[in-house]
C-alpha cells in the first residue's frame, strides 16, 4: 500500500517517450546499426578472420590489398584484416570496461555528494574539478606511464580520466530530486538513505548517465587508440588499432593500407558511439524532442 | 566586481593544491618506485640508493610531500634527469612551437566554425544544417593523430603539396608551409567543436523573445542574426572554447608527434621513452596549472562580458 502511494507520486519513468523519439531519429539507427556491426565483428572475430592475426609470413610482407589479403599485410606479413577484426575486441572491451568503472564510481560519488551535501559535497566536487582540469589524454598518459601499460592498467587509467564527468552529471539532478515529494515521503516512511538513493533517485537520473556513458565510451576508445599510438597500448604482438597505426606509420610512404584501415576502424567506432550519444541526448532533452 | 575577481582567484588556490597532491600520489603509483623504474631491475643496490637519495625517496612520505608542495609552489618544478635542465627551461625551449600551432588552430577553428554554426542554426533542419552537423560529428570523432595521419598521407605523400616533416625554418614561406598541415589538422577538429557549440548557442538565442520582437519590428534578417543574436550567443561560445583548451593541448601533443614537429608533444614523448619521471611530473604540474589558469581566466571573462552574471555571491 505504501509502496503504491510512493510509486504514484514518483515521476513516470521517461523510457517510453524516449524510445519513441529514438525510433523517429534516423541518425540514431545509423549509429545503432554501425555499433551492432562492430560489436558482432569483435565477438565473432575468430570465425570471420581469414588468417591468424599473429601469424607471420615473410614471403608476403608489405603486400598491398589483393584478393588473398583484402586489406594487405604488414611488415611481418601478418594479415591486416584479421588484425583489425581482433583489434576490435581490445578497443571495445577497454572502452566498455573503463566507462563501466567510471560510470559506477562516478555516479555513486555524484549521488552521494548531492544527497549528503555539506562538507562532503564540497570535498568531492573539489576533487572532481581538479580531475577535470587535467586534459584527458595527458592524465591517461601519466597514469598509464606510471602503472605500466597493460590491458588492466589501461582500463584503470582511462577510467580515472572519466570518473569526474559522471560525478558531475549525477550530482545536479540528485540535488533537485532530493527536494521532491516522493523522496520526502520515502524519508518519512523510514527508508534508509541507501534505499532512497538506489530505488528512488538512481532510476530517475539513469537516462542522463547513459547518455554521458555513450559519449564517454567514444572518448575512451579515442584515448586508448591515442595511447597505443604513443606507445602506451597493450603490448605487441597483440593487435590493437592504435598499435597497428603506430607500426604502420613507419612505412607510411610505401604502405598506406597499414594506417588507412585501422584509422577508418577507429573513426567508424567513435562516430557510431557519438551518433548514438547525440540521438539519446536529443531524445531525452524535452526541448529538442518536441521540436523534432 | 573586484571582490568577485579576488574570490575567483582565491578559489584557484585549493584547486592547485589538490592538483599537486594528485600528481604526488600519481608518481608514487609507479610499481616498485621511481628509482627502479628509471634505472631498471638490473641496477645495483648502491646506484638505486644514490638515485633515491637524489630524488628524496629515502625520506618519510610526509617529508616528501611537504618538500614537493613547497618546491612546486615556489616555482621549482624539478629537473629533467636526462638533460639536466629544469622543467621550466625544457618547456620554454619548445613552448613557442606549441603556442604557434595552438594559435593557428584557434584561428582556423574560429574563422570556419562560427560561420558554419550560425548557418546551421539559421537554416535549422534544412540541408546546410545537416551538412554542418554531419561534418562536425565526423570532425569530433577523429582522434587527433588519425586525422593528422590521413592528411599527411593525402597532402604530403600522395599530392606532394606540402612537406612530410614539419621543421622550423627562417624562410617565412617554408615556415608557413610546414605549419600548414599540423595547424589545419588541429584547426579542423576545433572547427567541428566550435560549429557545434555555436549552433546550439545560436538556437537558444534565436528562440528568445527579444529576437521575435526585433523580427516583428522589421529588423533586417542579416542584422538580426549578426548583431542581435550572434552577439549574445558568443558568450557561451567563449566559455566553451576556453574550456576546450585542455583538449587542444592533448590533440597538439598527438599532432606534433605525427608531423615530427618540435613542441610539448615531443617533449612528453621523449620523457616517456627515457623514463624521465621528474620531467614527466613537472610537465604534468605545468600543464594542469596552465589549464587551471585558463579556466579561471575564462570564468572571469565570462563575468566581464555577461552583465547577467551576478558578482554578489
Amino acid at each position: 500500500m505504501t509502496d503504491f502511494a510512493i510509486s504514484q507520486s514518483m515521476p513516470a519513468r521517461q523510457s517510453s517517450p524516449v524510445l519513441k523519439a529514438l525510433r523517429r531519429n534516423r541518425f540514431a539507427w545509423i549509429g545503432i546499426g554501425l555499433l551492432a556491426m562492430i560489436v558482432l565483428v569483435a565477438i565473432f572475430a575468430p570465425l570471420i578472420a581469414p588468417y591468424d592475426p599473429l601469424k607471420q609470413n615473410i614471403l608476403h610482407r608489405l603486400s598491398p590489398p589483393s584478393a588473398d589479403f583484402w586489406f594487405g599485410t604488414d611488415s611481418y606479413g601478418r594479415d591486416v584484416l584479421s588484425r583489425l577484426l581482433y583489434g576490435a575486441r581490445i578497443s571495445l572491451s577497454i572502452g566498455f570496461l573503463s566507462v563501466l568503472i567510471a560510470m559506477v564510481v562516478g555516479s555513486a560519488l555524484g549521488i552521494l555528494a548531492g544527497y549528503i551535501g555539506g562538507v562532503f559535497d564540497q570535498i568531492v566536487m573539489g576533487i572532481v574539478d581538479v580531475m577535470l582540469s587535467f586534459p584527458t589524454l595527458l592524465l591517461g598518459l601519466m597514469v598509464a606511464a606510471m602503472l605500466g601499460a597493460s590491458f588492466e592498467n589501461l582500463i584503470i587509467a582511462i577510467a580515472i580520466t572519466e570518473t569526474a564527468p559522471f560525478a558531475r552529471v549525477a550530482r545536479a539532478p540528485t540535488i533537485a530530486m532530493k527536494r521532491r515529494d516522493f523522496v520526502e515521503a520515502g524519508k518519512s516512511l523510514g527508508y534508509t538513505p541507501v534505499h532512497i538513493m538506489r530505488v528512488h533517485i538512481l532510476p530517475n537520473i539513469l537516462s542522463d548517465i547513459v547518455v554521458v556513458a555513450s559519449l564517454w565510451m567514444a572518448s575512451a576508445i579515442r584515448t586508448e587508440a591515442s595511447l597505443a599510438f604513443i606507445g602506451l597500448g597493450v603490448l605487441p604482438p597483440t593487435a590493437t588499432w592504435g598499435g597497428m597505426i603506430r607500426e604502420g606509420f613507419e612505412n607510411i610512404l610505401s604502405a598506406w593500407w597499414l594506417v588507412v584501415f585501422p584509422s577508418l576502424a577507429i573513426l567508424l567506432t567513435v562516430l557510431a558511439l557519438n551518433i548514438l550519444g547525440d540521438a539519446l541526448r536529443d531524445a531525452i532533452d524535452p526541448k529538442t524532442r518536441s521540436q523534432g | 566586481m573586484i571582490g568577485y575577481v579576488i574570490r575567483r582567484l582565491l578559489l584557484a588556490i585549493p584547486t592547485l593544491l589538490a592538483m599537486l597532491t594528485m600528481v604526488f600520489i600519481l608518481v608514487r603509483l609507479v610499481p616498485g618506485d621511481a628509482a627502479v623504474a628509471m634505472l631498471g631491475d638490473r641496477a645495483s643496490a648502491q646506484t638505486l640508493q644514490n638515485l633515491r637519495a637524489q630524488l628524496g625517496l629515502d625520506q618519510p612520505i610526509t617529508v616528501q610531500y611537504v618538500r614537493f608542495i613547497t618546491d612546486m609552489l615556489s616555482g621549482d618544478f624539478g629537473r629533467s634527469m636526462t638533460s639536466g635542465r629544469t622543467v621550466l627551461e625544457e618547456v620554454a625551449l619548445v613552448l613557442p612551437y606549441t603556442l604557434e600551432l595552438a594559435l593557428a588552430a584557434m584561428l582556423i577553428g574560429t574563422l570556419l566554425g562560427i560561420p558554419l554554426g550560425v548557418v546551421a542554426a539559421v537554416r535549422r533542419n534544412r540541408w546546410p544544417d545537416y551538412v554542418s552537423r554531419v561534418l562536425s560529428l565526423v570532425g569530433l570523432s577523429f582522434p587527433g593523430f588519425v586525422s593528422g595521419i590521413l592528411m599527411l598521407l593525402a597532402f604530403a605523400v600522395w599530392l606532394q603539396w606540402l612537406p612530410v616533416m614539419s621543421r622550423a625554418s627562417s624562410d617565412p614561406l617554408s615556415h608557413l608551409r610546414s605549419l600548414a598541415l599540423p595547424a589545419l589538422n588541429l584547426g579542423l577538429i576545433m572547427t567541428a567543436y566550435i560549429a557545434r557549440v555555436t549552433r546550439s548557442s545560436m538556437l537558444d538565442v534565436l528562440g528568445e523573445d527579444y529576437i521575435r520582437t526585433a523580427r516583428a519590428k522589421g529588423v533586417r534578417p542579416s542584422k538580426l542574426v549578426m548583431r542581435h543574436a550572434l552577439g549574445n550567443a558568443l558568450i557561451p561560445i567563449v566559455t566553451v572554447v576556453g574550456l576546450y583548451f585542455g583538449t587542444l593541448i592533448g590533440n597538439s601533443v598527438l599532432t606534433e608527434i605525427v608531423f615530427t614537429r618540435p613542441g610539448l608533444g615531443k617533449l612528453i614523448l621523449g620523457a616517456l621513452q627515457s623514463r624521465d619521471y621528474t620531467l614527466l611530473q613537472g610537465l604534468m604540474v605545468v600543464f594542469a596549472t596552465f589549464v587551471i589558469l585558463v579556466n579561471t581566466a575564462t570564468d572571469l571573462i565570462y563575468a566581464l562580458v555577461d552583465p547577467r552574471v551576478s558578482y554578489a555571491q
